[in-house]
């Protein structure tokens, strides 16, 4: 049994024009200790498939179909007290900007501290004393003398320091992290997807690496998801997807990023853009776009199906290779 | 007009400083001094007709300062800048800078902010047009707005649309089209896809590599990204705190970073070839730029710093072609 299991997830917004299917049957699972990676571009879904994880899904938006269970046990459809306990203590979560997770009133070492307490049974002493241990953890140069500073005396990086130390406060067994990196400086960026990786190996914690950077992906993942118009399209081990991707989408993705050394005079382009939700083609939402599409790829929606290597693919290329999951 | 090869843009020995200090009675109530940031501090470069020379560096390093300079969005708090071998900072009026602004236009990074929402797509191009009396009728403005945006992939009957009926890409090909309508000949464009998809920066930087091969242009490119500034220049400088540490051509920049700080640099780049290149570790953050620190601004990072280093600011001297600012480098022991 894998440490998350979401099965057939679907997300809903309502709005005055009609309901918005956000997500829309997707599936994964993550392994006790390991670093699912979540790629796509804006608008694909990825946080709106992480929110629903931790249960902080804004209203109009709403899971209306599918299972996510954290080992073993049913977690979409508990009471907000009991979600409340279980993101503290077995999910920590990580957001772009380390200011939502940090309340700017008070000291980092007094939220490093409730935290603390709020999820075990440690004294305020001790709970002060594991918030400095914490803060030297994720690299805050004398945390003794920095603990009762405030957020803004920090600089962006250090700020999302304090906010890992709050996420691996009570050792969850998964991290939820959206784009940790993306609103820091390049040199900055490195040394923060280190930290996370390395601490979460040494405890142990599996991480859901939510970004649009495959280039993080591929230094930090085990396995990676690619995601289209709220589906995924492809998922397997990192190396197979950025060496030998199978799905249209990706094989484009990953051939529009430059890379360092690889002297191109054109990077590979997908012509058009990702469809907004309100029209979502019908068959396989990457048709209109694809340089490989049949006549069957506009009729029928394809469900990620083996595809002769490591990957699984949402693509009707590989359906002599295998049976199509349907679910 | 230059020759290709020939210097479009020198600058010389630029600089532009902010008061940052808080209003005066706080500054006399609180007793606190005046503040000045020192966003560029002394740079010189020149780019070569036809050809994309790029500035990379961290958020703060004064990229945006050096674009904006440029096009006369700032005044210089010291220093030159020549187009075409004119002083533009000796021209006082904008009447007399006016033939010069219009050879030279920007692209800037948000596509959201930088075009006007209550506009239609067809005035928002069409206004440097007007704004420089390029065409006399109107019959023959619609005509060029028309080629313009097919030239940028659009199509003549978006003219119609305002910019929120695009995405992000398109509304920075838009952007591109207003720029070209000028028929600039120099395009500074500031992190023109750092707010695009991966998939829609490749479309981007395509058409920006087209229009430059077909219309002759030359580049100032500025951007975060290594990776795309290894595929879009010829020559980079690489700027940390408002000063150039490296200028070379891209090759070499790459394949042989000689500055401390462009290693440093380079070692963030995420490996997506997967080869398994170790990275370095990569220590600090960039200092605050209202207090550099004294000598060569990046010595608390360095790994390679002396005493030297720490009382005297380096020299931006030539070695082997690349221009280099490092005592290091100077004194052969790097
Ligand atoms: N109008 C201004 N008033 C005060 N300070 C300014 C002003 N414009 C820029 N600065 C400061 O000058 C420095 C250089 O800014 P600049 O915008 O040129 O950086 P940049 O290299 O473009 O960074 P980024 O990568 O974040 O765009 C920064 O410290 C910035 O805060
Ligand atoms: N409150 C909302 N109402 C309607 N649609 C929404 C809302 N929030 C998000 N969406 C839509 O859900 C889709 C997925 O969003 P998101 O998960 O944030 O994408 P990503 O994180 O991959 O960029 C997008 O098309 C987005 O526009
Ligand atoms: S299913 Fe068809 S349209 Fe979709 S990615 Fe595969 S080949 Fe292309
Ligand atoms: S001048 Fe000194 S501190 Fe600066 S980069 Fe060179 S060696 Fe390092
Ligand atoms: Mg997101
Ligand atoms: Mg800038």
């Amino acid at each position: 049994m894998a440490l998350l299991e979401v099965e057939h997830l679907r997300v809903e917004f309502e709005t005055r024009r009609g309901n918005l299917i956000a997500i829309d049957d997707v599936s994964l699972a993550i392994e006790e200790g390991e670093v699912l990676g979540v790629v796509g571009e804006s608008g694909a879904g990825k946080s709106i498939t992480g929110m629903a994880i931790i249960g902080l899904l804004e209203p109009p938006g709403r899971v209306t179909g599918g299972e996510i269970r954290l080992a073993g046990r049913r977690i979409d459809n508990l009471a907000y007290d009991s979600m409340r306990r279980i993101r503290g203590k077995e999910i920590g979560a990580i957001f772009q900007d380390p200011l939502t997770s940090l309340n700017p009133l008070y000291g980092v070492g007094r939220q490093l501290a409730e935290t603390i307490m709020a999820h075990t049974d440690a004294s305020p002493t001790a709970a002060r004393a594991r918030a400095i241990q914490l803060l030297g953890e994720v690299g805050i140069p004398a945390p003794e003398r920095r603990i009762d500073a405030y957020p803004h005396e920090f600089s962006g990086g250090m700020r999302q320091r304090v906010v890992i130390a709050l996420a691996l406060a009570v050792n969850p067994r998964l991290i939820i992290a959206d784009e940790p990196t993306t609103a820091l400086d390049v040199s900055i960026q490195a040394q923060i997807i280190q930290l996370l990786k390395g601490l979460c190996r040494e405890h142990g914690t599996a991480i859901m690496l939510i970004t649009h950077d495959m280039g993080v992906i591929a230094e930090t993942a085990d396995r990676v998801a690619v995601m289209y118009a709220g589906r995924i399209a492809e998922v397997g081990p990192v190396r197979d997807v950025v060496k030998s991707a199978k799905h249209p989408y990706t094989k484009g993705l990953m051939g529009s990023i430059p890379i360092m050394g690889r002297e191109v005079e054109r990077l590979s382009q997908i012509d058009g853009s990702m469809p907004r939700l309100n029209a979502i083609p019908t068959g396989c939402a990457f048709n209109p776009r694809c340089p490989d599409g049949m006549a069957r790829c506009g009729v029928e929606r394809p469900d990620l199906m083996a595809t002769g290597g490591p990957n699984r693919a949402a693509c009707w290329l590989y359906a002599p290779l295998g049976v199509a999951v349907h679910g | 007009m230059a020759e290709a090869g020939q210097p479009i843009v020198e600058v010389v020995g630029l600089a532009r400083y902010f008061d940052v200090s808080k209003p005066w009675l706080a500054r006399v109530l609180q007793g606190q001094p005046r503040l000045t940031l020192k966003a560029v501090d002394g740079i010189d470069f020149a780019i070569r007709r036809g050809e994309t020379f790029s500035l990379v560096g961290e958020s703060g390093c004064g990229k945006s300062t050096v674009a904006r300079l440029i096009v006369g969005l700032h005044r210089p708090t010291r220093g030159h800048i020549r187009f075409d071998g004119v002083d533009l900072t000796a021209l006082g009026t904008r009447a007399a800078q006016a033939p010069f602004r219009r050879r030279m236009q920007m692209i800037f990074q948000d596509p959201f902010a930088s075009l006007n929402p209550r506009w239609r797509v067809r005035d928002i191009v069409a206004e440097p047009l007007r704004a420089f009396a390029l065409v006399a009728t109107g019959e023959t403005v619609a005509g060029r707005v028309a080629e313009l945006l097919t030239q940028v992939g659009l199509s003549a009957n978006d003219g119609e649309k305002y910019p929120h009926e695009f995405s992000g890409g398109q509304r920075q090909r838009i952007s591109i089209a207003r720029a070209l309508s000028g028929n600039p000949e120099f395009l500074v464009c500031d992190e023109p896809t750092s707010a695009l998809d991966v998939s829609v920066q490749a479309q981007i930087l395509n058409l920006m590599k087209d229009l430059q091969r077909r219309l002759g242009l030359t580049y100032l490119f500025i951007s975060h990204n290594l990776a795309v500034i290894d595929h879009v220049s010829d020559r980079v400088g690489v700027m940390y705190l408002g000063r150039l540490c490296e200028v070379a051509d891209a090759q070499s920049l790459f394949r042989r970073p000689r500055h401390p700080y462009t290693r440093l640099l380079l070692d963030t780049i995420p490996d997506l070839a997967m080869t398994g290149r170790a990275r370095g570790p990569v220590a600090g953050e960039v200092p605050s730029p209202i207090a550099p620190p004294p000598g060569c601004a990046f010595h608390p990072r360095c790994p390679h710093a002396g005493e030297r280093c720490r009382l005297e600011a380096p020299a931006l001297l030539e070695h082997d072609g690349a221009l280099i600012a490092c005592h290091g480098v100077e004194e052969g022991r790097l």
